[in-house]
């Protein structure tokens, strides 16, 4: 089955996002003054092929694990959908 | 003493680092492509500056599992000196043999101007030729220097002496923790320093400062040498 993968990476709470922070500013100055905090992340979209879901899980858990964060900094969470 | 500079594709301060080696210590030092898979021979392996495969996905996130590394990270197990510079010491922390991470400066800026440095521990190999509270001036070039480690590491590289060079108080230029610039692993044979001691061995560069870095590392291995062959 082919599966596609929905990851969103973000940094952890207790990491500081400067990024989110020059966001937050720049959307104030633009008059958005309800906004309190912005987070920068990442999204990806991995295609694969496995036998299962859970299968397909497991092999996205290592992916992230291994490369595509760093746990030391970042966290993630996952959509998986048959496609 | 061998000494191996390892090249990946966008690495670029790999030549600096070759003739700053030759130029402060006159060892034999040999640039070795990232695909190298034997390094045995070496007793100093560097991991040098620059931009190795781009940066993609994070910076030092894809060096980390090129063959070279494999060798790294023996080195490293065998007791043998590794150096990373800048980009080399965000290789060495997404390789895990370092602790924490380095995020983006704080200023959001790419930072590349001369700095003014605090030697937090001189008992190490890379830093015996200096006075522990010594300020030197190193340059630094990076817009990923921002160094991260959680308390606890924190704590754990307080209690081990493991934190080798912090930016002077006022003159931290990333937004580092603890003014953190370069650590060492808790066996004290690796190190990772966001500035570029390469870039600074003779005034006429702004600085000489880093020379004795590399001749620190000379002596050690001069006296391990010997003891060995006694």
């Amino acid at each position: 089955m082919d599966f596609l993968a929905k990851i969103y990476i973000t940094l952890k709470e207790s990491v500081l996002d400067p990024q989110g922070t020059a966001v937050t500013h720049a959307l104030h100055t633009l008059h958005y003054r309800t906004v309190s905090d912005v987070r920068v992340g990442k999204y990806m979209e991995v295609t694969l092929s496995a036998a299962s879901t859970e299968e397909a899980s497991t092999l996205i858990r290592g992916m992230c694990d291994d490369l595509l964060t760093n746990p030391v900094i970042e966290k993630y969470t996952y959509e998986l959908v048959e496609a | 003493m061998k000494c191996a500079v390892i090249q990946f594709p966008g690495s670029n301060c790999d030549v600096d680092a070759l003739k700053a080696i030759e130029e402060t210590t006159s060892q034999p030092v040999d640039l070795v492509w990232h695909t190298a898979r034997d390094l045995s021979s070496y007793d100093l392996i560097v991991v040098p500056g620059g931009f190795s495969y781009g940066d993609y996905l994070r910076a030092g996130a894809i060096a980390k599992f090129a063959p070279a590394m494999k060798e790294v990270e023996k080195a490293a197990a065998d007791g043998r000196f590794v150096l990373g510079i800048c980009n080399g010491f965000q290789v060495l922390t997404e390789s895990g043999l370092l602790e924490g991470a380095l995020r983006r400066n704080d200023s959001l800026q790419f930072r590349c101007e001369m700095t003014e440095l605090v030697v937090a521990n001189h008992h190490t190999a890379f830093t015996r030729h200096y006075a522990v509270g010594e300020r030197i001036v190193i340059p630094i070039a990076h817009g990923e220097g921002n160094y991260y480690a959680d308390e606890q590491t924190l704590k754990k590289l307080k209690k081990h002496g493991q934190i080798v060079f912090r930016y002077a108080k006022e003159h931290n230029p990333n937004g580092s923790v603890d003014d953190i610039a370069g650590i060492v692993n808790e066996r004290g044979n690796v190190l990772g320093m966001m500035p570029h001691p390469e870039r600074a061995i003779h005034s006429r560069l702004g600085s000489a400062d880093g020379r004795r870095l590399f001749t620190s590392i000379l002596e050690v291995w001069g006296e391990t040498h010997a003891a060995i062959q006694s």
